[in-house]
């Protein structure tokens, strides 16, 4: 029942909207502000890709300091051995 | 050069940026421009799944091999897809907002199961921490990582298909299909999915060397 009350509160809303065309920001676009929000949203996805860059250097520079600690540390061995 | 997913998933992310809200669209009723949110918000539920599809890969293959780092994988790359849940969750409120009405509708077959596979995901986090015994920890996290990938599939994917849905594509809607056969939509979507799935695999990637550098620092 419910169902089809809606179905035709849509028919009726589609009939009556479908009179004029959709809605869309074509002015936005005309007056060229939406290169604005398209830099805002450069910045913030560049400063989160700039973020994760240094992470990912922070993270090879710790690998390449336990890898010396390690082959420093096993050549002592080795020569401890000696 | 094995980074170079890394700096294509950047471009391709910037790409979308750009003809995501330049390019044209369909113009509907009712969806309007937020018909660019296929762009933004349905990217980051592949990346999602694509995470979880990883995390279940590397728990089949810890119980195949029993090496330890395999778990660890599985686990990491169900943190991150789990993060990427997150904002998936928020951008479909606000979506449904503006189109449906409503934040939640718990009429929404697809909007209940991403619920519920969250929970069951949060229960996994639950489990495994719980747990102290590092052989015990990672064969039962293992297998209840199977399980919960299998009720994920189920609850997102094959649920919401076989009842009415509010999504697109579901339920015999057809606003999916109509979307498919824009191909000016296409040219920003397929790579909106390729770039965030990429980036996805990224941040999987600091998250295991940082579990790595733990691991032999405990050694």
């Amino acid at each position: 029942m419910i169902k089809k009350i809606t179905l035709l509160i849509f028919l009726f809303t589609s009939i009556l909207v479908n009179a004029q065309e959709p809605q869309m920001a074509d002015g936005m676009r005309a007056d060229g502000k939406i290169y604005t929000v398209i830099a805002v949203l450069c910045v913030i996805f560049g400063c989160i890709i700039a973020y994760l860059f240094r992470i990912e250097r922070k993270v090879k520079k710790l690998e390449e300091e336990l890898k010396n600690n390690a082959s420093t540390s096993s050549a002592t061995k080795t020569k401890q051995d000696q | 050069m094995k980074n170079w997913y890394k700096i294509l998933s950047v471009l391709l992310i910037f790409y979308t940026i750009f003809l995501g809200l330049l390019g044209s669209v369909p113009r509907l009723h009712i969806l309007n421009e937020t018909i660019r949110n296929v762009y933004y918000h349905v990217p980051i539920w592949f990346a999602m799944l694509f995470m979880m599809s990883i995390s279940i890969w590397y728990a089949i293959k810890y119980l195949m091999s029993s090496n330890p780092n395999h778990e660890t994988k599985s686990f990491n790359a169900a943190k991150v897809g789990f993060f990427f849940a997150i904002p998936g969750i928020i951008t479909g409120c606000l979506w449904a907002k503006a189109t449906w009405g409503t934040y939640w509708t718990f009429q929404d077959p697809k909007l209940n199961g991403v619920a519920i596979g969250i929970l069951i995901y949060l229960a996994y986090f639950i489990l495994r921490n719980s747990l102290t015994d590092e052989l015990k920890r990672a064969r039962i996290s293992a297998v209840y990582n199977i399980f919960a990938y299998v009720m994920l599939i189920v609850f997102i994917m094959i649920l919401p298909r076989l009842t009415d849905s509010l999504h697109p594509g579901n339920g015999g809607n057809p606003a999916f299909a109509k979307y498919d056969l824009d191909s000016n939509m296409r040219m920003v979507f397929y790579p909106a999915v390729i770039g965030w799935v990429m980036f996805s695999y990224w941040i999987f990637d600091i998250k295991n060397r940082i579990a790595k550098l733990k691991t032999t620092l405990n050694d």
